[in-house]
């Protein structure tokens, strides 16, 4: 047993930042996506403290977009946390399974295996039992995998009772299985011999054969799972984490007069009278959100202002925005970095463009640039 | 001796449209204050088919609050515009009546009715009628009654109602002086039409009696010398929609502020003029009001309320936080906290000139409702989402269930008196709008 966690305190990770992250304009416009803040910490941040947690020592980041910017911002923030990190740059998009190609040297580096996930994933990082598991059925790779209501939308996987994956299946017309990746996975480093350095997929091009094979496993997720990456999934993922907090009974929820339900709030933020907040909303830092104002679902993001006994439900208010007096936004609107929203307007589904001025109502859902 | 008639119509549906409230007063009080100015004026009736116990109130109010003699007129069979004065001619006569004004009154106005009479005198003995005319623009006026004028005499010389091709821009305001020898030329039409009744045995005229005022007198008169028309610049619209209703409050708040003086009222919130509030109402000093809002009796505002460009009917309630603009709100309806009521607005084009309401129907020719001003019936219950458990008992015949402007989160319709309401859901969408006319009996849903 000793033995085991000796070997997590060796351990090392690869995140698959990669990409724009398109799907979350205009957030992304100003901030690169894993630095986005998803309840008040950066997306890329609740992994890496996850890792961190399970023993790893050294976090890859495969990037090919705004990395400097990242780099500064990341390596200030995980200096406390007393883990290395290493930028491993890509000159194309290399998909899921060429940056670990790319990467090759750090990783065979050691003989342990390492960890490699999506950055848009978050859920209760189950890392520690993934190493455990991995090191249990000495198999070449492990892919954690969630259960999902609406199978026929992704591609599911097949295992048999000790976990053993049978196969991949594309989107099933007829019930086959409910497990789908969730983009979290542990593998040795002899699964980088069947990697060529070209753009390719890890689950289309490498998993199958891993599983013809016999050489990949299946672990369960417990708990709530979310790809962030988009914004309506962004505040359902925001839900289940802060409902996962509560559970945990975490002192980082707020309590008070004007909040309902699980509701986040930095400690910088200031609420006026007469609010109600909630359930399911994260308030960011140097927030001001003013006397009479109703928001649930939704997350206010640092140093943006709602103003006097405006209401909002299902929105994201980027960073600095300002929304006006009565106003009332729902149904997903995403306001970029530094909007004004002006006083009485009504925004149904807007994605807003970061430093417009609105000064019309939106009331059917549309980009507004 | 003068008089006025004020023809009012009948009920269709139980509050009497003359009765509602602009600018804080009933419409037709309106027409009743223009007409107090003329000191030769001695006596309004108004006469329409609604029963006395709807209009006593009223008449018993404004002889109170003008000293002059207001008679309502009850017409008991429909007998057309024309109809009824002829059957009421002893009472518009008595007391040696030279001519009275004939105001319709679902208009409103800055009525010039000086001038109008000043106009009429200078006619000579031979002018029976003069017409209140206006400017329209080419489209619109066919939707009224369109006349030609010789330019030097003023002299009427053609006159069609809601003609089918365009005709001129010159229309009929409804406002008129007439001299009582009108009666005469009422009494030959009726002649003809009563001989021609029996004739037929009954098929060429819906009742014995009935006369239609243009199409029966004004229509034969026009190129007799006897028909003439003053143009008027002075701000006229018809109230034919609830959306006119929204304009005319705009427009007689202007009107009185300007030329009467009207003091803006003291409330200790903030106003943005122009706005009428009854002393009885109360509001939340964090309320902001206006411009071009109505409050009526006994209406209560609670804190941090926002209105705008809306009329609120007696004893309704508004929570705080909610916002109501473009909107007209019902007596005893309750709007729940944060609560957004928001129509669309429908004012004339302000790019044409001469353009006036746009007497849109109701519904558009694919069956969906046109846009519109939003309306609360009275008892309607517009609840935040807070309330909804705690309203679950709530006395009910009707409830609706969706989404105004994404705002209306439940409308619950109390028992249905002088209450209608249409949802509006367009496709696809989860925008709605609560529509009621006030034309349009109740609408089951």
């Amino acid at each position: 047993m000793c033995g085991t966690d000796k070997k997590l305190g060796e351990m090392r990770a690869l995140i698959l930042v990669g990409g724009y992250g398109t799907r979350l304009r205009p957030l992304t416009l100003s901030r690169p996506k894993p630095l986005v803040e998803f309840a008040n910490k950066p997306i890329l941040l609740h992994q890496i403290e996850a890792l961190v947690e399970a023993g790893v020592t050294q976090v890859i980041l495969a990037v090919s977009y705004r990395a400097e910017e990242m780099e500064k911002e990341l390596t200030e923030q995980v200096s406390k946390l007393g883990v290395s990190l290493t930028f491993s740059h890509e000159t194309e998009p290399l998909g899921t399974a060429g940056p670990l190609a790319l990467a090759r040297d750090i990783l065979n580096a050691s003989t342990e295996p390492f960890f490699v996930l999506n950055s848009d994933v978050i859920c209760d990082f189950p890392f520690k039992e993934l190493a455990r598991y991995h090191s249990s059925h000495g198999k070449e790779g492990t892919i954690v995998v969630t259960k999902v209501e609406e199978p026929s939308k992704y591609g599911v996987v097949v295992y048999n009772e000790n976990g053993q994956i049978q196969n991949f299946v594309e989107k099933p017309q007829e019930f086959i299985s409910n497990k789908i990746n969730a983009g979290m996975y542990i593998l040795n480093p002899s699964v980088l011999k069947r990697i060529e350095l070209r753009p390719t997929s890890i689950e289309k091009e490498v998993f199958p054969f891993m599983a013809k094979d016999g050489e990949l496993h299946a672990m369960e997720l417990q708990g709530f799972w979310m790809d962030v990456g988009q914004p309506k999934d962004f505040l359902t993922g925001m839900c289940m984490y802060l409902n996962s907090l509560r559970q945990k009974n975490s002192a980082l929820l707020h309590d008070g007069n004007e909040v309902v339900g699980n509701v986040l709030i930095d400690s910088s933020a200031k609420i006026g009278k007469g609010c109600r907040i909630g359930p399911n909303v994260t308030i960011g830092p140097d927030v001001t959100i003013e006397d009479g104002a109703c928001i649930k679902r939704s997350t206010i993001l640092r140093g943006a202002c709602v103003r006097q006994h405006a209401w909002l439900e299902g929105c994201i208010v980027g960073w600095r925005s300002v929304v006006g007096r009565w106003v009332r936004m729902e149904n997903c609107t995403v306001l970029g970095e530094d909007v004004i929203v002006k006083d009485e307007l009504y925004i149904n589904g807007g994605q807003v463009l970061p430093h417009k001025s609105i000064a019309a109502s939106v009331p059917e859902p549309q980009i507004i640039m | 001796m003068l008089k006025a008639v004020i023809l009012i119509g009948g009920p269709q549906k139980d509050t009497p449209k003359p009765l509602f409230p602009i600018a804080g007063l009933p419409l037709i009080q309106h027409h009743i204050k223009a007409c107090v100015k003329l000191v030769e004026c001695k006596e309004i009736l108004i006469i329409g088919s609604y029963t006395i116990n709807h209009m006593a109130q009223f008449v018993s109010d404004m002889q109170k609050e003008y000293q002059i003699i207001i008679r309502y007129l009850q017409e008991f069979t429909p007998l057309g515009t024309a109809g009824c004065l002829y059957h009421f001619r002893d009472q518009i006569r008595a007391g040696n009546t030279s001519s009275f004004f004939l105001l319709n009154g679902d208009v409103c106005a800055d009525f010039p009715l000086q001038e109008l009479w000043i106009f009429h005198e200078k006619r000579g003995p031979n002018a029976l009628i003069t017409i209140m005319g206006t400017e329209a623009t080419r489209q619109q006026s066919v939707h009224y009654g369109c006349m030609a004028i010789e330019p030097t005499s003023k002299a009427v010389t053609h006159y069609v109602e809601k003609p089918n091709s365009y005709v001129s821009t010159l229309i009929s305001c409804g406002v008129y002086v007439c001299s009582v020898h009108v009666f005469n030329i009422m009494a030959k039409v009726f002649e003809e039409k009563d001989n021609c009744y029996y004739s037929t045995n009954g098929v060429s005229s819906p009742q014995p009696g009935y006369m239609s005022w243009e199409q029966d007198i004004l229509a034969p008169l026009a190129g007799t010398t006897k028909l003439y028309a003053m143009q008027v610049t002075n701000w006229w619209s018809q109230v034919k929609t609830p959306g006119s209703a929204i304009y005319a409050n705009r427009h007689y708040l202007e009107l009185y502020r300007k030329r009467d003086a009207q003091n803006a009222p003291t409330a200790n919130c903030k106003i943005i003029p122009d706005v009428y509030i009854h002393p009885t109402a109360e509001i939340d000093s964090s309320a902001v009001i206006g411009p071009n809002v109505s409050i009526g009796a006994g209406v209560k505002i609670m804190a941090g309320v926002r209105i705008k460009e809306s009329i609120i009917l007696s004893n309704a309630r508004i929570h705080d936080h909610a916002l109501i603009m473009h909107s007209i709100v019902g007596q005893d309806a309750t709007v729940g906290e944060w609560s957004r009521v928001e129509g669309t607005p429908s004012d004339p084009d302000p790019n044409k000139p001469f353009a006036k309401m746009d007497n849109t129907p109701l519904f558009n020719v694919d069956g969906r409702l046109n846009p519109s001003i939003t309306i609360l019936g009275s008892l309607c219950n517009v609840v935040s989402l807070i309330d909804e458990l705690r309203n679950e008992g709530f006395r009910r015949r009707t409830r609706v269930t969706n989404t105004a402007h994404g705002s209306i989160k439940k409308v619950e319709v109390g028992n249905g008196r002088a209450t209608s309401l249409v949802d509006l859901r367009k496709k696809g969408s989860r925008r709605a709008i609560m529509n009621w006319t006030l034309q349009h009996g109740a609408t089951s849903l």
